[in-house]
């Protein structure tokens, strides 16, 4: 008999497949496709206080093997996400990841507050969003301004909480070391990379923020280095993220330390995506005769 | 419960004029193949290019759908070497589409490669329509829409058939009760200036998309009524109520 439930921060999954945010918008337009109970977990759309309408000018842009993006955290709001969208996701059972961004750590404070009144199963902070000029990865970078925003949100926050890593972290293992200290229950990573793209005919950059976050296959070599070398020095479960296509790749995270994983760039390529790795996943334990994924968790 | 993509059979990929081909693929049946102004994501590779291509529907016949295409980058590139027998991926029908409840006099405007989505509504409009096209160059398809429209008006910008100029030189908004267009976004927003607010224009906008089925938010333009996904509250809109950048 094969398990592939995981437990985080006191969270049971049913398997280790989670939506990553921004991706899979509140789970109603992949309803549509599959049921989204089959999930382990959906991570929301970046959540701030106030509603945001987003970047302008181009918001995607495909490069190889990835994708950039400039999407800007447009979403409806705190208020508005709990009243129109958190009953219909809690309809839904799977467990469902609150992904909280902020311009200051009083936003940051002020959304987690709001969340603790409600059933969310956990809050992720994402201290990495590349695409908005205040906040965001400004966080995410030193370890020292990271661990003052997730202190002060501990002190608040009454869910289980995991702290989103953005990949450019001056060093990426201070920096989840200085998170754990600092109070995150678990880990994510990683965001999306900083990246640029130019387009010589119109002679300037392709977004309007000149850089955007860049996603997909191409990062995964990298993001999976970062996952394996985080593993290795803090003890809280690590959720692997980046250009996660199949379950091949969810496998190869899992054997470099990751309890769970996310799946971003691949939901727009196949709406069908996480069951297909979900699927994968229940079939690779069965033919390798692996019954747990503990057993193959961090070996490498 | 809708299904994901589906692998479906060529019928043909010809090309029609220059770098325009128009593809034929025989979905099998399971709901609706789609309605005028809505689009299909197209994908014939694996993971290179990362993202499927949208393209409007431009004829259902029977269980053939027909799009039309210009080559202008990688994803149309390699759809113009398809040929029958070789897969295809599609996930569709997608996106909102025209309104066919229109009574009176109709005028559709098409520029360049918003031709597909127009001639569909021709076919499926009951009412009376002038056909509004205006091509590059090389004019195609008008043979088609003949049997299904009133009058045939076309511009070309060499003047090489039609009137030479912009279809929106002649357009003439008084002799209609609503008007549909697609095309490129100046042309729209043309059309929407010179029918002011005395008639409804309803057009099919265009964005980047990666998911083609409101995930990402890549495809998301402002409107009167806050920011809207073009794959998913669109692609079709009500004329007044997006802004055309310039
Ligand atoms: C709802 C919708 C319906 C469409 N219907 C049709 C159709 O029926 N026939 C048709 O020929 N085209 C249609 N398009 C445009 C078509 O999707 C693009 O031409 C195609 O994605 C380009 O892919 P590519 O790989 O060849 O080009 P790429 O290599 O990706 O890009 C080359 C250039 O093409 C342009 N381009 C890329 N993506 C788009 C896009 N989504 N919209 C407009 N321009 C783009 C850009 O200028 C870009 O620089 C439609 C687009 C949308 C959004
Ligand atoms: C279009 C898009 C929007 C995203 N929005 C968010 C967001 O709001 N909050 C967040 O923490 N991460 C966001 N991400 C990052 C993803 O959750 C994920 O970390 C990243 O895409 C890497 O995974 P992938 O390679 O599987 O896509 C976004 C990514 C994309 C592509
Ligand atoms: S293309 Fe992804 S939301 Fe429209």
């Amino acid at each position: 008999m094969i398990d592939t439930k995981v437990n985080i921060a006191g969270v049971e999954f049913k398997n280790p497949v989670i939506a990553a945010s921004g991706t899979f918008g509140f789970g109603r337009e992949f309803l549509e496709y599959f049921p989204i109970s089959k999930l382990g977990g959906l991570s929301t759309k970046g959540l701030t206080l106030r509603q945001r309408e987003g970047n302008k000018g181009v918001r995607i842009h495909e490069t190889t093997g990835g994708i950039m993006n400039s999407i800007g955290l447009q979403n409806p709001g705190i208020d508005a996400f709990i009243e129109e969208e958190l009953p219909f996701l809690h309809s839904q059972d799977t467990v469902i990841i609150a992904n909280v961004s902020g311009n200051t750590i009083e936003e940051y404070v002020i959304s987690v507050e709001k969340l603790n009144q409600t059933d969310i199963d956990m809050i992720e902070l994402n201290i990495s969003c590349p695409n908005v000029k205040e906040g965001g990865i400004s966080f995410g970078t030193k370890a020292e301004i990271a661990s003052n925003v997730v202190t002060q949100v501990r002190k608040v926050c009454k869910k289980p909480l995991i702290v989103k890593l953005s990949p450019s972290a001056e060093n990426i293992v201070e920096m989840a070391e200085s998170c754990v200290e600092a109070g995150a229950d678990a880990l994510s990573l990683v965001n999306t990379f900083p990246a640029l793209a130019v387009d010589i005919s119109k002679k300037k950059a392709i977004f309007d923020n000149i850089t955007a976050g860049l996603s997909g296959p191409c990062i995964k070599p990298i993001a999976l280095r970062m996952v394996y070398e985080v593993s290795k020095a803090v003890d809280v479960p690590i959720i692997g993220i980046g250009g996660i296509m199949g379950y091949r790749d969810a496998i190869e995270y899992i054997m470099a330390g990751a309890w769970a994983v996310q799946v971003g760039t691949a939901n727009f390529i196949n709406p069908k995506a996480c069951v297909e790795i979900i699927e994968g996943i229940e079939e690779y334990l069965q033919k390798e005769g692996i019954s747990t994924l503990e057993e193959i968790r961090g070996i490498i | 419960m809708k299904e994901g993509y589906r692998e479906v059979d060529i019928s043909s990929n010809t090309e029609i004029a220059k770098d325009i081909f128009e593809l034929k693929v025989q979905i099998e049946f399971n709901d609706s193949l789609g309605d005028p102004g809505q689009f299909y994501m197209l994908r014939s590779w694996d993971f290179d290019p990362l993202l499927s291509r949208p393209f409007s529907i431009c004829n259902i016949e029977g269980n053939v759908v027909t799009f039309l295409y210009k080559i202008v980058g990688r994803g149309t590139n390699y759809l113009s070497k398809l040929k029958p027998k070789d897969k295809l991926k599609v996930l569709g029908p997608l996106g909102n589409g025209f309104n066919l409840n229109v009574n009176g006099k109709v005028a559709l405007i098409s520029g360049g490669i918003g031709i597909p989505p127009m001639i569909y509504l021709a076919k499926k409009l009951s009412a009376e329509i002038d056909f509004y096209a205006g091509f590059t160059n090389e004019v195609y398809y008008m043979h088609y829409v003949q049997k299904y429209v009133n009058k045939i008006y076309i511009t070309t910008e060499d003047g090489s058939t039609g009137q030479k100029g912009f279809i929106t030189d002649i357009f003439r908004p008084e002799k209609y009760d609503v008007v549909f267009t697609c095309g490129p976004s100046a042309m729209m927003k043309k059309v929407v200036e010179k029918c002011e607010n005395m008639i409804p224009v309803f057009v099919s906008m265009e964005s980047i998309m990666a998911c083609g089925m409101g995930a990402c938010l890549g495809c998301s333009i402002k409107t009167k009524s806050g920011m809207k996904r073009v794959c998913k509250g669109g692609p079709v809109f009500e004329g007044r109520e997006v802004f055309f950048d310039d």
